[in-house]
Protein backbone atom coordinates (compact mmCIF):
# COMPACT_ATOMS: atom_id res chain seq x y z
CA UNK A 1 0.00 0.00 0.00
CA UNK A 2 2.76 2.34 0.97
CA UNK A 3 4.71 1.58 -2.17
CA UNK A 4 1.59 2.04 -4.27
CA UNK A 5 1.07 5.44 -2.74
CA UNK A 6 4.71 6.28 -3.33
CA UNK A 7 4.38 5.20 -6.92
CA UNK A 8 1.28 7.27 -7.38
CA UNK A 9 2.95 10.26 -5.78
CA UNK A 10 5.83 9.72 -8.13
CA UNK A 11 3.53 9.69 -11.12
CA UNK A 12 1.76 12.81 -9.98
CA UNK A 13 5.08 14.54 -9.39
CA UNK A 14 6.17 13.53 -12.86
CA UNK A 15 2.93 14.85 -14.29
CA UNK A 16 3.43 18.18 -12.61
CA UNK A 17 7.01 18.31 -13.82
CA UNK A 18 6.21 17.29 -17.38
CA UNK A 19 3.15 19.50 -17.59
CA UNK A 20 1.39 18.99 -20.93
CA UNK A 21 2.30 15.37 -20.84
CA UNK A 22 2.52 13.00 -23.77
CA UNK A 23 2.00 13.61 -27.49
CA UNK A 24 -1.38 14.56 -28.83
CA UNK A 25 -2.70 15.45 -25.39
CA UNK A 26 -2.52 19.11 -26.29
CA UNK A 27 -3.84 18.62 -29.83
CA UNK A 28 -7.15 17.48 -28.68
CA UNK A 29 -8.30 20.87 -27.51
CA UNK A 30 -6.96 22.75 -30.50
CA UNK A 31 -9.41 23.68 -33.27
CA UNK A 32 -8.46 22.27 -36.64
CA UNK A 33 -7.56 25.70 -37.96
CA UNK A 34 -4.88 26.25 -35.36
CA UNK A 35 -3.33 22.82 -35.54
CA UNK A 36 0.26 22.99 -36.68
CA UNK A 37 1.34 21.36 -39.91
CA UNK A 38 4.66 20.64 -38.23
CA UNK A 39 3.14 18.42 -35.54
CA UNK A 40 4.55 14.93 -35.99
CA UNK A 41 2.23 12.31 -34.54
CA UNK A 42 4.21 9.18 -35.34
CA UNK A 43 7.20 7.62 -37.06
CA UNK A 44 7.26 4.04 -38.34
CA UNK A 45 10.08 2.18 -40.09
CA UNK A 46 9.45 -1.39 -41.19
CA UNK A 47 10.27 -4.06 -43.72
CA UNK A 48 7.98 -3.80 -46.73
CA UNK A 49 5.76 -6.50 -48.20
CA UNK A 50 8.67 -6.87 -50.62
CA UNK A 51 11.48 -7.72 -48.17
CA UNK A 52 14.00 -5.95 -50.39
CA UNK A 53 12.42 -2.64 -49.42
CA UNK A 54 12.13 -0.60 -46.24
CA UNK A 55 9.11 1.60 -45.49
CA UNK A 56 9.29 5.02 -43.83
CA UNK A 57 6.06 6.51 -42.47
CA UNK A 58 5.65 10.00 -41.01
CA UNK A 59 2.21 11.00 -39.81
CA UNK A 60 1.44 14.62 -39.02
CA UNK A 61 -1.53 16.72 -37.88
CA UNK A 62 -3.22 14.28 -35.50
CA UNK A 63 -6.59 13.72 -33.83
CA UNK A 64 -8.81 15.02 -36.62
CA UNK A 65 -12.44 14.01 -36.98
CA UNK A 66 -13.73 12.94 -40.40
CA UNK A 67 -15.37 16.35 -40.81
CA UNK A 68 -12.10 18.16 -40.15
CA UNK A 69 -10.14 15.78 -42.35
CA UNK A 70 -11.82 16.99 -45.54
CA UNK A 71 -10.12 20.38 -45.12
CA UNK A 72 -6.66 19.14 -44.09
CA UNK A 73 -3.77 20.12 -46.31
CA UNK A 74 -0.05 19.60 -46.45
CA UNK A 75 1.98 22.79 -46.03
CA UNK A 76 4.32 23.84 -48.87
CA UNK A 77 6.54 25.56 -46.28
CA UNK A 78 7.00 22.47 -44.12
CA UNK A 79 9.78 20.06 -45.02
CA UNK A 80 9.30 16.50 -43.77
CA UNK A 81 12.69 14.85 -43.42
CA UNK A 82 13.66 11.29 -42.49
CA UNK A 83 17.19 11.30 -41.12
CA UNK A 84 18.98 7.99 -41.62
CA UNK A 85 22.14 7.06 -39.71
CA UNK A 86 23.80 4.05 -41.33
CA UNK A 87 26.87 3.71 -39.10
CA UNK A 88 25.57 3.99 -35.54
CA UNK A 89 26.77 7.46 -34.56
CA UNK A 90 23.28 9.07 -34.45
CA UNK A 91 24.29 11.50 -37.22
CA UNK A 92 22.42 11.48 -40.49
CA UNK A 93 24.39 9.86 -43.29
CA UNK A 94 21.40 10.06 -45.61
CA UNK A 95 18.24 12.15 -45.73
CA UNK A 96 14.93 11.27 -47.34
CA UNK A 97 12.94 14.46 -47.79
CA UNK A 98 9.40 15.30 -48.81
CA UNK A 99 7.97 18.69 -49.67
CA UNK A 100 4.48 19.56 -50.84
CA UNK A 101 4.00 21.67 -53.95
CA UNK A 102 0.70 23.51 -53.75
CA UNK A 103 0.72 24.50 -57.43
CA UNK A 104 0.63 20.92 -58.69
CA UNK A 105 -0.89 19.44 -55.50
CA UNK A 106 1.96 16.94 -55.45
CA UNK A 107 4.26 15.59 -52.78
CA UNK A 108 7.83 15.51 -54.07
CA UNK A 109 10.42 13.18 -52.56
CA UNK A 110 14.16 13.87 -52.56
CA UNK A 111 16.80 11.27 -51.75
CA UNK A 112 17.86 9.16 -50.01
CA UNK A 113 20.95 11.28 -50.52
CA UNK A 114 23.99 12.35 -48.53
CA UNK A 115 23.10 15.81 -47.17
CA UNK A 116 25.41 18.76 -47.81
CA UNK A 117 25.16 19.63 -44.12
CA UNK A 118 23.94 17.78 -41.02
CA UNK A 119 22.05 19.00 -37.99
CA UNK A 120 19.02 21.13 -37.31
CA UNK A 121 19.06 23.16 -40.55
CA UNK A 122 18.27 21.57 -43.91
CA UNK A 123 17.77 22.40 -47.56
CA UNK A 124 16.39 20.26 -50.33
CA UNK A 125 19.13 17.91 -51.45
CA UNK A 126 19.67 16.54 -54.95
CA UNK A 127 16.73 16.09 -57.28
CA UNK A 128 13.22 14.69 -57.06
CA UNK A 129 13.35 10.89 -56.79
CA UNK A 130 9.59 10.25 -56.71
CA UNK A 131 6.42 12.30 -56.86
CA UNK A 132 2.74 11.71 -56.23
CA UNK A 133 -0.54 13.60 -56.36
CA UNK A 134 -1.98 14.01 -52.88
CA UNK A 135 -4.82 11.53 -52.42
CA UNK A 136 -8.08 13.36 -51.87
CA UNK A 137 -10.21 12.68 -48.81
CA UNK A 138 -12.88 10.20 -49.80
CA UNK A 139 -10.92 8.82 -52.77
CA UNK A 140 -11.69 5.14 -53.32
CA UNK A 141 -8.09 4.21 -54.13
CA UNK A 142 -4.85 5.77 -52.93
CA UNK A 143 -2.60 7.59 -55.41
CA UNK A 144 0.77 5.85 -55.60
CA UNK A 145 3.82 7.48 -57.19
CA UNK A 146 6.80 5.44 -58.34
CA UNK A 147 10.21 6.95 -59.09
CA UNK A 148 12.84 5.70 -61.52
CA UNK A 149 14.92 4.22 -58.69
CA UNK A 150 12.01 2.14 -57.40
CA UNK A 151 10.89 4.50 -54.64
CA UNK A 152 7.15 4.51 -53.95
CA UNK A 153 5.32 7.37 -52.30
CA UNK A 154 1.86 8.05 -50.91
CA UNK A 155 0.61 11.28 -49.31
CA UNK A 156 -2.83 12.05 -47.97
CA UNK A 157 -5.33 11.54 -45.17
CA UNK A 158 -5.26 8.18 -43.38
CA UNK A 159 -6.70 6.58 -40.29
CA UNK A 160 -4.34 7.23 -37.35
CA UNK A 161 -2.65 3.86 -36.85
CA UNK A 162 -1.73 4.72 -33.26
CA UNK A 163 -3.77 3.13 -30.46
CA UNK A 164 -3.62 3.94 -26.77
CA UNK A 165 -5.99 4.57 -23.88
CA UNK A 166 -4.58 8.04 -23.43
CA UNK A 167 -7.54 9.27 -21.37
CA UNK A 168 -7.07 6.56 -18.75
CA UNK A 169 -3.35 7.25 -18.70
CA UNK A 170 -4.14 10.89 -17.99
CA UNK A 171 -6.46 9.81 -15.17
CA UNK A 172 -3.65 7.74 -13.68
CA UNK A 173 -1.22 10.63 -14.01
CA UNK A 174 -3.84 12.95 -12.55
CA UNK A 175 -4.31 10.70 -9.53
CA UNK A 176 -7.98 9.84 -10.14
CA UNK A 177 -7.22 6.25 -11.19
CA UNK A 178 -4.70 3.67 -10.00
CA UNK A 179 -4.47 1.59 -13.14
CA UNK A 180 -5.75 0.88 -16.64
CA UNK A 181 -9.17 -0.58 -17.42
CA UNK A 182 -9.67 -3.93 -19.10
CA UNK A 183 -10.69 -3.55 -21.83
CA UNK A 184 -9.29 -0.07 -22.40
CA UNK A 185 -10.70 2.55 -24.73
CA UNK A 186 -8.64 3.69 -27.73
CA UNK A 187 -8.45 7.49 -27.53
CA UNK A 188 -7.37 7.61 -31.19
CA UNK A 189 -10.24 5.53 -32.54
CA UNK A 190 -12.08 7.22 -35.38
CA UNK A 191 -9.46 9.94 -35.89
CA UNK A 192 -7.29 10.73 -38.88
CA UNK A 193 -3.83 12.05 -39.67
CA UNK A 194 -2.03 13.29 -42.77
CA UNK A 195 0.08 10.33 -43.79
CA UNK A 196 3.34 10.24 -45.74
CA UNK A 197 4.51 6.76 -46.74
CA UNK A 198 7.76 6.23 -48.65
CA UNK A 199 9.00 2.78 -49.65
CA UNK A 200 12.68 2.60 -50.52
CA UNK A 201 14.75 -0.23 -52.02
CA UNK A 202 17.32 -1.15 -49.36
CA UNK A 203 20.06 -0.97 -51.99
CA UNK A 204 19.59 2.82 -52.02
CA UNK A 205 20.77 2.96 -48.39
CA UNK A 206 24.29 1.89 -49.36
CA UNK A 207 26.48 0.22 -46.75
CA UNK A 208 24.64 -0.26 -43.47
CA UNK A 209 26.86 -1.13 -40.52
CA UNK A 210 25.57 -4.12 -38.57
CA UNK A 211 22.40 -4.27 -40.65
CA UNK A 212 20.78 -1.51 -38.59
CA UNK A 213 19.82 2.05 -39.34
CA UNK A 214 18.84 4.71 -36.80
CA UNK A 215 16.03 6.91 -38.04
CA UNK A 216 14.39 10.09 -36.79
CA UNK A 217 11.90 12.32 -38.52
CA UNK A 218 11.93 16.09 -38.45
CA UNK A 219 9.50 18.68 -39.70
CA UNK A 220 11.15 21.96 -40.53
CA UNK A 221 9.66 25.30 -41.42
CA UNK A 222 10.92 27.41 -44.30
CA UNK A 223 13.13 30.21 -42.90
CA UNK B 1 56.29 41.34 -68.93
CA UNK B 2 54.22 41.70 -72.10
CA UNK B 3 53.20 38.12 -71.71
CA UNK B 4 52.12 38.88 -68.17
CA UNK B 5 49.97 41.81 -69.30
CA UNK B 6 48.33 39.55 -71.85
CA UNK B 7 47.69 37.01 -69.17
CA UNK B 8 46.33 39.75 -66.92
CA UNK B 9 43.97 40.93 -69.69
CA UNK B 10 42.84 37.40 -70.22
CA UNK B 11 42.19 37.10 -66.53
CA UNK B 12 40.29 40.38 -66.54
CA UNK B 13 38.25 39.30 -69.52
CA UNK B 14 37.60 35.98 -67.85
CA UNK B 15 36.70 37.81 -64.70
CA UNK B 16 34.27 40.04 -66.57
CA UNK B 17 32.67 37.05 -68.17
CA UNK B 18 32.47 35.37 -64.83
CA UNK B 19 30.94 38.47 -63.28
CA UNK B 20 28.35 38.82 -66.01
CA UNK B 21 27.51 35.18 -65.52
CA UNK B 22 27.05 35.94 -61.86
CA UNK B 23 24.76 38.87 -62.45
CA UNK B 24 22.73 36.75 -64.81
CA UNK B 25 22.29 34.32 -61.96
CA UNK B 26 20.92 37.09 -59.79
CA UNK B 27 17.66 36.81 -61.68
CA UNK B 28 17.39 33.30 -60.34
CA UNK B 29 19.24 33.39 -57.02
CA UNK B 30 21.35 30.40 -56.19
CA UNK B 31 20.85 31.10 -52.48
CA UNK B 32 19.34 27.92 -51.12
CA UNK B 33 16.07 27.90 -49.20
CA UNK B 34 16.61 26.58 -45.71
CA UNK B 35 14.22 24.82 -43.36
CA UNK B 36 14.58 24.72 -39.59
CA UNK B 37 12.60 24.22 -36.38
CA UNK B 38 9.40 22.27 -35.99
CA UNK B 39 9.05 18.83 -34.52
CA UNK B 40 11.34 15.85 -34.11
CA UNK B 41 10.69 12.24 -33.23
CA UNK B 42 12.41 8.88 -33.00
CA UNK B 43 10.77 6.36 -30.69
CA UNK B 44 7.10 6.70 -29.81
CA UNK B 45 5.82 8.33 -26.64
CA UNK B 46 8.62 7.64 -24.20
CA UNK B 47 10.59 10.77 -24.88
CA UNK B 48 7.57 12.98 -24.66
CA UNK B 49 6.96 11.42 -21.28
CA UNK B 50 10.55 11.86 -20.20
CA UNK B 51 11.19 15.39 -21.43
CA UNK B 52 9.95 18.12 -19.12
CA UNK B 53 7.87 20.86 -20.70
CA UNK B 54 10.61 23.36 -19.91
CA UNK B 55 13.06 21.30 -21.97
CA UNK B 56 10.70 20.41 -24.81
CA UNK B 57 11.85 23.07 -27.26
CA UNK B 58 15.49 22.47 -26.40
CA UNK B 59 15.07 18.73 -26.89
CA UNK B 60 13.34 19.29 -30.24
CA UNK B 61 16.21 21.46 -31.35
CA UNK B 62 18.93 19.08 -30.18
CA UNK B 63 20.42 16.81 -32.79
CA UNK B 64 20.27 13.16 -31.64
CA UNK B 65 24.04 12.75 -31.41
CA UNK B 66 24.03 15.43 -28.68
CA UNK B 67 20.95 14.20 -26.82
CA UNK B 68 22.55 11.53 -24.65
CA UNK B 69 24.97 13.90 -22.93
CA UNK B 70 22.31 16.57 -22.49
CA UNK B 71 19.37 14.48 -21.32
CA UNK B 72 20.36 11.08 -19.85
CA UNK B 73 20.44 12.21 -16.23
CA UNK B 74 17.19 14.16 -16.62
CA UNK B 75 15.54 11.08 -18.08
CA UNK B 76 16.77 9.03 -15.14
CA UNK B 77 15.23 11.52 -12.70
CA UNK B 78 11.93 11.25 -14.58
CA UNK B 79 12.09 7.44 -14.64
CA UNK B 80 12.62 7.28 -10.88
CA UNK B 81 9.76 9.74 -10.36
CA UNK B 82 7.45 7.57 -12.46
CA UNK B 83 8.53 4.35 -10.78
CA UNK B 84 10.45 4.89 -7.52
CA UNK B 85 10.81 1.12 -7.18
CA UNK B 86 12.66 0.76 -10.52
CA UNK B 87 15.64 -1.57 -10.34
CA UNK B 88 16.00 -3.16 -13.77
CA UNK B 89 13.52 -4.08 -16.48
CA UNK B 90 12.69 -7.01 -18.74
CA UNK B 91 15.72 -6.17 -20.86
CA UNK B 92 17.96 -6.27 -17.78
CA UNK B 93 18.79 -2.58 -18.06
CA UNK B 94 19.40 -0.57 -14.90
CA UNK B 95 18.07 2.99 -14.69
CA UNK B 96 21.23 4.65 -16.02
CA UNK B 97 21.58 2.24 -18.94
CA UNK B 98 17.88 2.28 -19.84
CA UNK B 99 17.66 6.07 -19.84
CA UNK B 100 20.97 6.22 -21.70
CA UNK B 101 19.35 4.25 -24.52
CA UNK B 102 16.18 6.34 -24.43
CA UNK B 103 17.84 9.75 -24.31
CA UNK B 104 19.18 9.38 -27.85
CA UNK B 105 15.82 9.58 -29.55
CA UNK B 106 16.23 7.52 -32.69
CA UNK B 107 14.23 4.56 -33.98
CA UNK B 108 16.57 1.68 -34.73
CA UNK B 109 15.46 -0.54 -37.60
CA UNK B 110 16.93 -3.71 -39.04
CA UNK B 111 17.69 -3.76 -42.76
CA UNK B 112 18.19 -7.53 -42.75
CA UNK B 113 15.56 -9.08 -40.48
CA UNK B 114 11.95 -8.90 -39.38
CA UNK B 115 10.52 -5.71 -37.94
CA UNK B 116 9.16 -5.51 -34.42
CA UNK B 117 9.25 -3.05 -31.58
CA UNK B 118 9.51 -6.03 -29.24
CA UNK B 119 8.13 -9.53 -29.77
CA UNK B 120 9.71 -11.35 -26.86
CA UNK B 121 12.75 -12.31 -28.93
CA UNK B 122 13.66 -9.43 -31.19
CA UNK B 123 14.12 -6.04 -29.57
CA UNK B 124 13.67 -2.80 -31.44
CA UNK B 125 14.25 -3.84 -35.03
CA UNK B 126 11.92 -1.07 -36.14
CA UNK B 127 8.27 -0.28 -35.63
CA UNK B 128 5.39 -1.72 -37.62
CA UNK B 129 1.99 -0.05 -37.79
CA UNK B 130 0.47 -2.73 -35.56
CA UNK B 131 3.12 -2.94 -32.84
CA UNK B 132 1.67 -2.34 -29.37
CA UNK B 133 4.44 0.08 -28.45
CA UNK B 134 2.61 1.48 -25.43
CA UNK B 135 2.41 -1.89 -23.67
CA UNK B 136 6.09 -2.50 -24.41
CA UNK B 137 7.07 0.85 -22.94
CA UNK B 138 4.77 0.57 -19.92
CA UNK B 139 6.23 -2.88 -19.24
CA UNK B 140 9.80 -1.60 -19.49
CA UNK B 141 9.05 1.31 -17.15
CA UNK B 142 6.78 -0.37 -14.58
CA UNK B 143 7.13 -4.14 -15.04
CA UNK B 144 10.38 -4.73 -13.15
CA UNK B 145 12.94 -7.42 -14.05
CA UNK B 146 10.26 -9.99 -14.94
CA UNK B 147 7.77 -7.63 -16.54
CA UNK B 148 5.24 -8.83 -13.97
CA UNK B 149 5.37 -6.01 -11.43
CA UNK B 150 2.64 -3.34 -11.22
CA UNK B 151 0.29 -5.26 -13.56
CA UNK B 152 -2.29 -2.47 -13.34
CA UNK B 153 0.20 -0.19 -15.10
CA UNK B 154 1.90 -2.43 -17.66
CA UNK B 155 -0.89 -2.63 -20.25
CA UNK B 156 -3.58 -0.21 -21.36
CA UNK B 157 -5.55 -3.18 -22.72
CA UNK B 158 -5.92 -1.56 -26.13
CA UNK B 159 -4.10 -4.12 -28.21
CA UNK B 160 -4.79 -3.21 -31.82
CA UNK B 161 -5.77 -0.40 -34.12
CA UNK B 162 -9.42 0.38 -34.81
CA UNK B 163 -9.00 -0.38 -38.54
CA UNK B 164 -7.12 -3.20 -40.22
CA UNK B 165 -3.98 -2.19 -42.10
CA UNK B 166 -3.45 -2.88 -45.79
CA UNK B 167 -1.26 -5.80 -46.87
CA UNK B 168 0.24 -3.70 -49.66
CA UNK B 169 1.51 -0.16 -50.11
CA UNK B 170 0.62 2.33 -48.63
CA UNK B 171 -0.18 -0.02 -45.69
CA UNK B 172 -1.99 2.65 -43.64
CA UNK B 173 -5.78 2.30 -43.60
CA UNK B 174 -8.08 4.70 -45.42
CA UNK B 175 -9.33 7.59 -43.26
CA UNK B 176 -12.57 7.59 -41.30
Amino acid sequence: MKSKKLLLTGIITAAVVTGGIIFAADHKDAPAVTSQTTDVTDLYVFRAADPNNLVFVANTQGLHTPAETATLKFDPNTLIEFNIDTNGDAKEDLVLQAIYDAGTNKMNVYGPVVPSETGVRSKLEGSVSASVAVTAYGASTPEIGTGTTGIKVFAGPRDDPFFFDLNQYKSIIGGTATGFNNPGADTFAGTNVMGLVVEVPKTLLGTVTGGKVNVWVETKKKI
Amino acid sequence: MKKNIKLFSALLLGGTMFLSACSKNDDNPATPVYYQGGDQMGRPAINTVFVTSADKDVFNGTTPSAMGAAFQSKFQTQLMALNPGYTTNLLGLDAATFTGVLATDVLTASTTGVTTFYDGTNVLTGRTLGDDVIDVELTLIFGGPTGGSNPQLTSDHVNANDKPFLAAFPYEAAPW
